[in-house]
């Protein structure tokens, strides 16, 4: 079972929608049993980076979830869930993140419009189990006005260009990230979200 | 690289998918929710979804669609018609809309746009603005497309990024439904004062009218009956566009 965060920002409906497609027993929660007990997590979001570490401390999930991804079981942060899954973010002001990738989410610069809203490509920069399937030049829906810089460049999975080359799929270890919205991503979304389900076994 | 987007826009009515020209003279098309999924399977990069009903009777059935829109369809959907309130934006984001789009009710109430993005982020805020050529300058109009407002288009435009929508639907009035080509100038001109993603309506009639908006500055086409009558089928549209240069997916 999978355990998909419920710490009130966004809609988690068309998140859990797309692993039922996929088969994938999962259960929308914030209940501390029910996460220790799932065998994956996934972290969604959208909105404010400021407000999700907020609502996160208020459901007291930050501890808990550090815990959960130290556990070695698979943990996909989704969208703004990716994003606090590094270590800060300059998002009006500095904030703390989860730490559990390192770098850091800095607005876009020289770049025509914000949002970065719409269908890019992913740039293959590092192998992993979660890129199985996906072909050269495959798009993805983006919308966000910051992106992340990561410290460590063999954990960029796939990167995508707009103004400049930043991370699209993370990875260390078993903690992964995807800036775009895999379940509003057609067939290719559905090709990584199947991956993920097999890292789950 | 970014690709410009292309979008069918399914005005709804009673459950039904409806095609108004000039916003009168309705026609009743199709079930949204297969037309949804065959626009997705043919590349529709979007889609947008416009309540065209009136009645509490109505909504609900609307909001019925826009449940079953979001079980059977793996892109991002706008929804548009009706919303005046902060909870008309819950509602809609619950069935699971990806972006909700705010026309006559901001023009209205622009707090509308701040609020909205202030609980929703503006990256779910759609500022949809009619406009009229009134010769020297484009006026947004309201009450669809009925009622003056004596407001600039970019005006509009420039205030409604400063408020925090997240994207532009810039609906050319005159255009719509006469398939004579989107309105060059006027997108262009709000492209240029924005840096919001445009989305360019009203004139659809021919694949190169798609060309020449994205060309313009657009960043998205949206059209209707062109698609819902299979007048341009989406994947000869976008190998056209292709063939133009354009960044398609």
């Amino acid at each position: 079972m999978i355990a998909i965060i419920d710490y009130g920002v966004g809609n988690l409906k068309n998140v859990r929608h797309v692993f039922k497609l996929l088969e994938i027993p999962a259960q929308v929660t914030r209940d501390p049993e029910v996460i220790r007990a799932a065998d994956a997590i996934v972290l969604p979001g959208v909105g404010a980076f400021r407000d999700a570490i907020k609502n996160l401390k208020k459901y007291e999930l930050i501890d808990l979830l550090k815990e959960q991804a130290n556990s070695g079981k698979p943990f996909l942060g989704i969208c703004l869930g990716m994003q606090v899954l590094f270590d800060k973010s300059y998002e009006d002001g500095e904030w703390e993140g989860l730490g559990l990738i390192e770098g850091e989410i800095v607005r876009f610069e020289d770049v025509p419009k914000i949002p970065h809203m719409g269908w890019n490509t992913l740039i293959k920069k590092n192998d992993s189990p979660i890129a199985n399937g996906i072909g050269a030049d495959s798009y993805v829906y983006f919308v966000h006005s910051y992106h992340a810089v990561a410290k460590n460049p063999e954990d960029v999975v796939f990167a995508t260009e707009y103004g400049t080359k930043f991370p699209a799929v993370v990875q260390s270890g078993n903690i992964l990230g995807m800036q775009f919205h895999p379940e509003k991503s057609a067939e290719v979304g559905m090709q990584l979200l199947k991956n993920f389900k097999e890292m789950i076994g | 690289m970014l690709a410009k987007r292309i979008i069918p826009c399914l005005d709804v009515n009673h459950g039904r998918v409806v095609k108004g020209k000039k916003f009168k003279s309705i026609q009743d098309v199709a079930d949204p929710v297969e037309l949804a999924r065959r626009y997705s399977l043919e590349g529709a990069d979007e889609l947008v979804f416009y309540d065209i009903t009136a009645s509490s009777e109505g909504r609900e059935i609307f909001l019925d669609t826009v449940e079953r829109v979001a079980e059977h369809v793996r892109i991002p959907f706008t929804i548009g018609g009706g919303i005046r309130t902060p909870d008309d934006f819950r509602k809609v984001l619950l069935a699971g809309a990806d972006k909700v789009s705010v026309n006559t009710a901001a023009v209205l109430n622009p707090t509308l746009i701040s609020e909205a993005a202030g609980i929703y982020g503006s990256q779910c805020v759609v500022l949809s603005i009619d406009a009229k050529n009134q010769g020297d300058h484009w006026e947004v109009f309201i009450n669809g497309g009925r009622t003056p407002t004596g407001i600039d288009v970019v005006e509009w435009a420039k205030q409604g990024e400063a408020l925090g929508a997240g994207e532009i639907c810039l609906n050319a009035i005159d255009a719509d439904g006469v398939k004579t080509g989107y309105a060059l100038g006027i997108t262009k001109a709000v492209s240029q004062a924005v840096r919001l993603p445009i989305i360019a309506s009203g004139g659809a009639g021919e694949m190169v009218h798609f060309a020449d908006v994205l060309e313009a500055g657009a960043d998205a086409a949206l059209a209707a009956s062109v698609f819902h009558y299979e007048q341009i089928p989406i994947p000869t549209l976008k190998n056209y566009l292709r063939s133009r240069g354009l960044i398609i997916r």
